[in-house]
């Protein structure tokens, strides 16, 4: 796993999910989608089956994190697969409603 | 991190909601619409090999068009003021050759002429025909490439080109809007300029919310009231000066009669206080919030909601009551400080420049590199204080700028103008307190001996030189202005007499 850097976009390698990494630790970090790798533009995966303990799916413009919320990232297209890390889950974050500005 | 992918997202979820609309001639884009026209136009920009995207026109389709294929080209997008001469628009596009220029027919024999600069109207731009070839969903998504430059006026009169990022304008965007929060029937009315910070951010705020834009590209009130009313406009944001406007376009009405607008927010400059106050009751059924924010910060970074206009118009407690005028608080992930002018944070309620840090702060200049220090502060040159609570009260520029009706005008440049005349000794340009405008531009000028200033004739040869909205509009005829030792020009005094004066 490569490092993972804020703004990359990553791809599931089982659904059709799409994240994009909003604030990260640093270093390397193995992220999963539907418990399989997620991809780097580029990459090629074997064909994987969604973990079904990983599939409660993932939510368009929904920002989702570690419970330490050291890593956040933004679903960018839907899919059917979990995210997370080292086996964990990641948590979905709660966003406040602000006033309308602009 | 790319605003294309903002786009990308609204697209995909609902490509067939429309997503702006020209309010000047009714032609509209769907979401679907605009991001396959980003997706030739981005391909014609990285053909033709410039560097720039620059767009110089009012609003219209070809502002959000134009916007998003800079992204997906990776060039920034400079939008210029179409209030500008020609030789002002050419001193600038020198800075950002080699540039595709997208502009009026009228602009195109002086401005196409001009080295290293690709000249196309806003109507070729816009027309599919002219756009052969697509690019693929090959946007860059280096959070630290330039999105915008917008060029911004200080002091000096020679204006700043400020440098957002896309991982700014993308954090101020996923902090501050919830993704397609927006419902299809709702509106956003949009009547700032598309070269002010506040136009860019109504475009990325209202696409990530999958909201209809109706763009209003000549500001009127008449205007105004016929296009909310036409399409059931839910959200607008206005400067002090046209809400000012369209509560006097009101005038005799009960009610403004627009139940559907559920939000009108207002930023720029400073509110008045009856403005503000007859608007509430014009407009019952609104909401109404007020926004603070810098260019250089990605727009807002403070905010006076609607509960807490209601809480603050409500209350009998004098402090309380104040912060009807405040700018409200720091919004999530934005963090304000009050310093003094040796850098020490100040306490609440004590007047000092207002500091911010951030992850959508920029606080960058090209050619300059980032004015931020070791920590991320920003010092915004705003001059304001907090209380207790961390609301924010402005109270003007830490340095000089007039902001009169949201637009900055640098005393200098008025003062040279003075000093070009055969009677002026000496000249002092200041901001006096204004109802209509926020502020108002008054000097202070000194006569060459044994010559006599005729004050309507200097008013005069200013307006010869320089756009109406810099004629001072209070002179006075002074034996000498004040200075210190050293001798530096002591503005604050100049300020105080003129302002008093303009008060009686």
């Amino acid at each position: 796993m490569p490092e993972l850097k804020t703004g990359a976009r990553l791809k599931s390698s089982v659904c059709d999910g799409e994240i994009m990494v909003v604030a990260t630790p640093g270093g390397d970090i193995d992220i999963t989608c539907g418990g399989a790798p997620m991809l780097l533009p580029g990459d090629e995966a074997a064909a994987a089956e969604i973990n079904p303990e990983h599939a409660v799916g993932i939510v368009i413009g929904k920002r989702y994190i570690t419970a330490d919320e050291a890593l956040e990232v933004l679903c960018v297209k839907a899919g059917q697969g979990s995210l997370a890390v080292n086996g964990e889950l990641l948590l979905q974050k709660d966003t406040k409603k602000l006033p309308k500005t602009d | 991190m790319n605003i294309m992918m903002l786009l990308e997202m609204t697209s995909g979820a609902f490509p067939d909601r429309v997503a702006f609309t020209d309010g000047s001639t009714g032609v509209s884009l769907t979401y679907a619409q605009l991001f396959e026209k980003a997706r030739a136009r981005g391909a014609s920009v990285r053909n033709s090999k410039a560097q720039r995207l620059v767009k110089l026109d009012v609003s219209n389709l070809a502002t959000p068009v134009s916007l998003f294929a800079s992204a997906w080209a990776g060039v920034p997008y400079v939008p210029l003021n179409y209030r500008l001469t020609d030789a002002e628009i050419a001193a600038l596009l020198e800075r950002v050759t080699p540039a595709f220029l997208v502009t009026e027919p009228k602009r195109v024999p002086a401005l196409g002429e001009l080295n290293d600069v690709q000249c196309s109207t806003t109507s070729y731009f816009i027309d599919d025909d002219n756009h052969a070839n697509v690019l693929d969903a090959d946007w860059s998504m280096d959070p630290d490439e330039v999105a915008v430059l917008l060029f911004t006026s200080g002091t000096t009169g020679v204006p700043k080109a400020a440098v957002l990022r896309h991982k700014h304008l993308v954090s101020y965007i996923l902090s501050s809007v919830e993704f397609a929060c927006a419902e299809e029937d709702e509106a956003a009315l949009v009547c700032v300029p598309p070269y002010h910070i506040a136009g860019i951010a109504a475009v990325l705020s209202s696409v990530y919310s999958g909201r209809h834009v109706v763009q209003l590209p000549n500001f009127s009130a008449e205007a105004w009231i016929e296009l909310a009313r036409q399409h059931k406009v839910s959200t607008a944001f206005v400067v002090p000066t046209m809400l000012a406007r369209i509560v006097d376009a009101l005038e005799g009405q009960e009610s403004a009669n627009m139940p559907h607008l559920k939000n009108l927010s207002y930023g720029g400059g400073k509110m008045p206080l009856s403005v503000i106050e007859k608007a509430m009751v014009l407009f019952p059924d609104t909401d109404f919030s007020n926004a603070y924010g810098l260019t250089e910060t990605s727009s807002t970074i403070a905010v006076l909601g609607p509960e807490q206009h209601r809480i603050a118009q409500a209350s009998s407690d004098e402090q309380l009551r104040r912060r009807l005028v405040s700018v409200g608080q720091a919004l999530p992930g934005v963090e304000i400080e009050i310093r003094d002018e040796e850098g020490r944070v100040l306490g609440a309620g004590e007047r000092g420049e207002i500091y911010v840090r951030g992850e959508q702060v920029s606080g960058e200049y090209e050619g300059r590199g980032s004015v931020t220090d070791a920590e991320g502060w920003f010092p915004t040159r705003d001059a304001g204080s907090m209380d207790e609570e961390g609301y924010l009260f402005l109270e003007g520029r830490a340095d000089d700028v007039i902001v009169r009706g949201g637009e900055n005008l640098s005393p200098g440049e008025i003062e040279d103008v003075l000093l070009a005349h055969p009677t002026v000794l000496d000249a002092a340009v200041v901001g006096v307190p204004d109802e209509q405008w926020g502020e108002g531009v008054a000097a202070a000028v000194v006569a060459r001996k044994d010559k006599t200033i005729d004050v309507a004739e200097l008013q005069a040869f200013v307006k010869e030189h320089l756009r109406s909205s810099r004629v001072p509009q209070l002179m006075e005829v002074w034996d000498e202005l004040p200075y210190n030792e050293t001798g530096k020009l002591l503005r604050r005094i100049v300020k105080a007499r003129l302002a008093g004066d303009a008060v009686n």
